[in-house]
């Protein structure tokens, strides 16, 4: 089954081009890394995903279902149906480079927030939901602590409990690991690993190569904005054809 | 001294007989222009805020004329001024709302400290935390509900210690309320030095009644810091923890 279909997306930033026609497909069960460069357009085009920068063409479907854009005034996109485009962003999660936990709420008002004021559940449901996962990214005990309180690692599994809470069809990761100190990276792969393991859909920019290599189904390399090389992860990452990947993958395995 | 106290101690602290004057009048004046106030300077600063210029620039306006004219200026034209409006002199409705002292005091109460308390919120808003709101967003949350829950929340957060200096400002100003005939507390001082003589008493029997509520604010605006700014402070320094769960 088609998860997430991204055709020929197209964003500028004024007159810098920042994607350039970017399609990917998502079926059930994939799990997809988007590695390259900075400034290559990774962020920009999970961030186009689920509209957080409007893409200036092409289109986004979830689940079969198609975003509608619409041109506004002086030609800005917009959402077409603002409705629709809430109802499509509860089902696809973000976790973000900075977690971005609600900082005046503790670990378990972050995570029940959606459900209960986006979703509608009962509070009981909610923070039924809340211990689950958080028992499944490790961290029962925290619940009453704030972000502050929290190592990185710590702080960015309860982003990803927060994003779970959601029971989203697809779960976009954006460099999850990228802002934690070395010895904290592994515990969130690690929970990275084994949502994968359960079957569910992702789409991860990441630097993460063992990670890119041992987890995902499907690499996609990015540079200037377009898809220079895509496919089997170890195909990619061992035979890269493009002399770009090749000159990526050895920077970054230095 | 001692005269003097047994006197008009009731004067002071809440009523002279026939009106409440004093103390009361002076809590009852700073309440009830803090609450409306606060009430209006939420929508007002989420005005102030928006990128649309008809919604901003009339509260850029607001706030630049009533944080640009002293207080007391501003109630000599509410006060004194508006009788002679004709507009206002000859609408029944309106004239007999302005004529009474009390009500020009508490309209320029409100109206001054909603502009002070709308920039103090501006200025929270605007400094909420980018990725905090793109969370919000991500998970489908509609305009309403992210200001509701995750904006609004944490920006009053933020403004508390500055809010709390709005506060005690406030406290000191109801004390022009006495030249609109108010009797608040500096009025029964202002009255009791005319009856006494005993200037630096009558006076500085109430200046002691105001620090005893600026004392009592500041200690309030403690309890709420250590309530709602918990999650800015060291872990072991937490006054609140929240009690842990037994199990049962």
């Amino acid at each position: 089954m088609l998860n997430l279909s991204v055709k020929d997306l197209h964003k500028n930033f004024g007159a810098l081009e920042v994607l350039k026609g970017v399609s990917l497909t998502a079926e059930a069960g994939d799990v997809i890394s988007i590695i390259g460069s900075s400034g290559s357009g990774k962020s920009t085009l999970l961030r186009c995903i689920n509209f957080l920068e409007m893409p200036d063409a092409g289109t986004v479907s979830l689940n079969g279902e198609e975003i509608r854009m619409t041109t506004r005034r002086f030609g800005h996109r917009g959402p077409a149906d603002h409705k629709q485009l809430l109802r499509l962003r509860t089902r696809l999660a973000m976790v973000f480079q900075h977690f971005n936990l609600w900082a005046h709420m503790t670990a378990l008002e972050n995570i029940i927030e959606g459900p209960i004021h986006v979703l509608g559940l009962p509070r009981q449901e909610a923070v039924r939901r809340a211990r689950h996962y958080l028992d499944k990214v490790g961290l029962d005990g925290i619940e009453e602590k704030y972000p502050a309180h929290l190592s990185g690692g710590q702080q960015q599994r309860v982003a990803i409990a927060r994003a779970l809470a959601m029971e989203p069809d697809v779960l976009m990761f954006d460099e999850p690991t990228s802002a934690l100190d070395p010895e904290l990276v592994g515990e969130v792969l690690k929970v990275m690993q084994q949502l994968a393991g359960e079957g569910r859909t992702m789409v991860v920019v990441t630097h993460e190569m063992g990670f890119a290599r041992d987890v995902s189904s499907h690499v996609i390399f990015l540079h200037n904005g377009r898809i220079e090389e895509e496919g089997a992860p170890d195909r990619l990452l061992d035979e890269s054809r493009s002399e770009r990947l090749k000159q990526f993958l050895s920077t970054v395995r230095k | 001294m001692i005269d003097l106290i047994q006197t008009y101690w009731k004067s002071y602290l809440w009523t002279d007989g026939f009106n409440t004057t004093g103390l009361a009048m002076t809590m009852w004046l700073l309440i009830l222009s803090c609450a409306m106030g606060f009430v209006l300077s939420i929508p007002m600063a989420i005005a102030r805020t928006s990128r649309n210029p008809w919604l901003w620039r009339p509260v850029w306006l607001f706030t630049y004329i009533f944080r640009g004219t002293p207080l007391f200026v501003q109630l000599l034209m509410v006060y004194s001024g508006f009788a002679g409006i004709h507009f206002i002199r000859h609408s029944p409705l309106l004239w007999s709302f302005f004529r009474a002292g009390f009500n020009c005091v508490i309209v320029t109460f409100v109206v001054n400290t909603c502009a002070y308390t709308t920039e103090i919120f501006a200025g929270a808003i605007k400094a909420t935390p980018f990725g905090e709101i793109e969370a919000g967003q991500a998970i489908g949350m509609s305009k309403a509900t992210l200001y509701r829950r995750v904006i609004l929340p944490s920006s009053l957060r933020r403004a508390l210690p500055a809010y709390s200096n709005e506060v005690i400002f406030m406290l000191h100003s109801t004390s022009v309320a006495f030249t609109a005939t108010v009797p608040d507390l500096l009025k029964v001082a202002v009255d009791v030095n005319a009856a006494t003589f005993m200037t630096f008493q009558a006076y500085g029997i109430a200046a002691v009644i105001y620090l005893g509520v600026a004392f009592l604010l500041v200690g309030l605006f403690r309890q709420a810091e250590r309530r709602w700014l918990a999650y800015l402070q060291p872990q072991n320094l937490q006054a609140n923890p929240r009690p842990k769960e037994q199990p049962c």
